[in-house]
């Protein structure tokens, strides 16, 4: 194709785009669009199978059975998400075992946040209402974004996570009408991940690189800045609820702009834990290493033992 | 050389009387792991009362270059729809 | 005196479950993929669930206000009554589908047999999880099936598994004295009776694993009596943490 033939068939592409249609697996693409939405949704991918581990850390140890049973409901949900988008990525010609390769290499990244440890109970539920409403608040409009297999993919886990933050949330309150003790473990686990779930969000709208493309491929709708802001002005009422106090000295109510203003965010910490610094990075990846070398004598088993079965399939049949 | 778990299509019917509708997809060595994935990834909240599954390379589909030749004709043949056609006010329902 | 038997019986059951679930559970976000990981999970799910069921019956048996966590979490090593099949650790997948399929096989046949069972609970939950049960042992034996007849390396670890757990599984069809006046009112299986059906269902499924029966004189027991293997100890640290750490809390 030449250059000229492919600057017409992109038009055409951000036209269907901007008129709300869909892309699909089959279309015609720019080859920009395919990359990006490939590092994006396995990024996403990665991020559910990893954050299985800070969760799964705590199912064994949970407190009560039927606490017990909802966190190990939760945690198999996010394999079923990592699942349905790494179909998702696959549509786009990846392979999973390449895009595992990827994040085994540690050439794709995944959400930061889950380098942080669980050290308390309390940090399950702080994980359900924090880490969860700021990863909805990112994916409810990923819902209508481009790319079809993306936009179902997400309509599913938005549904099925909508129990994810409640849990969360259920877990805290809990705590914070339980006894003192109680009440200082959910308080410390909100000062623990309080700053670490803002820093979800991303980097300032000022220091974000992809912003711009990302808008007007759907794959963004709203600015870092601006969902960060959501979610604070919905997560601190919902603090004051229970009586636990958000860790940020300067929040504060603005009648004027009639959103929470709220203190400095140390993007030093943000950028380290991104580079491989964080408390729990090397944990995380070397478990999913393991859990994927120890599994390879499983995964050709079951290969060979379908080989065979074909085989002799094949060999009646003559 | 190595062989990765093939990918599968899994389409569910939702409940009776309904089709079976496209779920999404996974992977499984055969057949019949291929159905239990399905029963355990696709209907975890009772989500279907049937599984079909088929290896997603035996699927063949249609090209989109090729959507105009297919589908566009369809277009102008205004005559397989009801408003084609007039009808006096007095009937109400036809 | 009647009612203590029929707590301890119910136990015998149900702790078998919670300790599969538990140990199955520690496999969630670290299974050989995705899919099979999901599958192993929901497997777990169903034996928590029927964990619940009987606790909470045998916690309305006991009355003044037990709770079935108190059940589940605040028993000491020895008043738990599981055999030492299901205790033992994952050490790797074809130990998880060995231990699952040599207990499936089993807890299908207990089931089927407590649908009948004069109490009505007991026979409600056992209806209820046939069907789970069921499903388990398809999924178990089918793996049993592939990892037999897969690869090299697959035979010997699976083969490995099996000589290492059958001897933990005499102990399954073994009568206790609660057991035996269960029996009595008509409320309980005599589990003595299912042993020739379990093996033959057993072997059959090995064999066409292409996989060999240990002959074995020696058989390990215990656990009925709540006399467990060294893992037990572990497991329960785990499982009881915050109960005993944090007592007399709601959570």
């Amino acid at each position: 194709m030449s250059e000229k033939e492919i600057k017409n068939l992109e038009e055409i592409f951000e036209q269907r785009i901007a008129r709300d249609e869909k892309i699909e697996p089959k279309d015609w693409m720019p080859e920009k669009y395919r990359k990006t939405h490939i590092r994006q949704i396995s990024q996403h991918a990665h991020s559910e199978i990893v954050g299985m581990l800070p969760e799964g850390n705590w199912i064994s140890r949970a407190p009560s059975l039927r606490r017990k049973v909802a966190l190990l409901a939760k945690v198999q949900d996010e394999a079923g998400h990592g699942l349905y988008l790494y179909s998702a990525c696959e549509t786009l010609g990846i392979s999973r075992e390449e895009l595992y390769e990827q994040l085994h290499t540690g050439k794709a990244k995944y959400s930061s946040i889950f380098n942080y440890p669980t050290l308390t109970w309390a940090d399950i539920g702080a994980i359900g209402w924090l880490v969860d409403g700021a990863a909805i608040i990112n994916q409810v409009p990923l819902c209508s974004t481009s790319y079809g297999p993306y936009a179902r993919a997400m309509i599913r886990v938005c549904k099925e996570e909508s129990f994810h933050q409640r849990q969360g949330y259920e877990i805290m309150m809990t705590l914070a009408n339980g006894t003192p003790d109680q009440k200082e473990m959910a308080q410390d686990a909100l000062n623990r991940w309080w700053w670490p779930s803002l820093m979800m969000l991303g980097p300032t709208d000022a220091e974000s690189v992809h912003t711009e493309q990302s808008m007007k491929w759907k794959l963004k709708r709203k600015t870092n800045d601006e969902l960060r802001q959501q979610f604070i002005d919905q997560t601190v009422p919902q603090a004051d609820l229970i009586g636990l106090t958000i860790p940020d000295s300067d929040l504060k109510w603005n009648e004027e702009t009639k959103h929470y203003d709220f203190g400095e965010i140390d993007w030093d910490e943000f950028w380290q834990v991104v580079k491989g610094h964080g408390p729990c990075n090397k944990e995380r990846l070397s478990a999913r290493v393991n859990a994927w070398k120890e599994g390879e004598w499983v995964r050709d088993a079951a290969m060979a033992y379908a080989d065979k079965q074909q085989e002799n399939k094949i060999k009646k049949a003559i | 050389m190595k062989k990765n778990w093939p990918l599968w299509e899994v389409f569910v019917r939702s409940k009776n009387g309904l089709e079976h509708r496209h779920f999404g997809s996974l992977h499984a060595a055969d057949a019949e792991m291929a159905l239990e994935n399905a029963r355990d990834v696709y209907t975890r909240r009772s989500e279907g009362v049937s599984i079909w599954v088929v290896e997603s390379k035996n699927i063949t589909a249609s090209n989109p270059e090729n959507s105009g030749e297919l589908f566009e004709p369809a277009q102008d043949k205004v005559y397989r729809h009801p408003t084609f056609y007039t009808l006096p006010d007095e009937v109400k329902h036809m | 005196m009647k009612k203590e038997k029929l707590i301890q019986y119910i136990y015998g059951i149900a702790d078998n479950a919670l300790m599969l679930g538990q140990r199955l559970s520690e496999l969630c976000g670290h299974g050989p993929n995705l899919e099979t990981d999901i599958a192993c999970t929901n497997i777990a799910l169903d034996l928590l669930g029927q964990t619940r069921s009987y606790y909470q019956y045998a916690a309305q048996l006991t009355g003044e206000n037990v709770t079935e966590d108190d059940i589940a979490f605040l028993r000491t090593e020895r008043q738990y009554k599981n055999v030492l099949l299901v205790e033992q650790p994952n050490n790797h997948f074809g130990y998880v589908i060995t231990r699952q399929f040599l207990y499936d096989v089993f807890h299908l046949l207990l089931l089927q047999e407590l649908q009948n069972s004069a109490d009505l609970t007991l026979s409600a939950i056992a209806k209820k999880a046939i069907k789970e049960v069921s499903y388990h042992q398809r999924f178990s034996s089918d793996w049993i099936k592939r990892l037999g007849n897969g690869t090299e390396v697959s035979r010997q670890k699976v083969q490995e598994a099996v000589n290492d757990l059958w001897k933990f599984t005499d102990e399954l069809f073994q009568l206790t004295e609660d057991d035996k006046s269960v029996i009595e009112l008509g409320a309980g299986v005599d589990v003595s009776l299912l042993k020739e059906k379990y093996y033959q269902i057993v072997n059959d499924v090995l064999e066409e694993a292409t996989l060999s029966v240990p002959e074995l004189k020696w058989f390990r027991k215990g656990g009925k009596d709540g006399i467990h293997s060294e893992h037990m100890g572990y497991l329960l640290s785990d499982l009881q943490y915050m109960q005993r750490t944090y007592p007399n809390m709601k959570w």
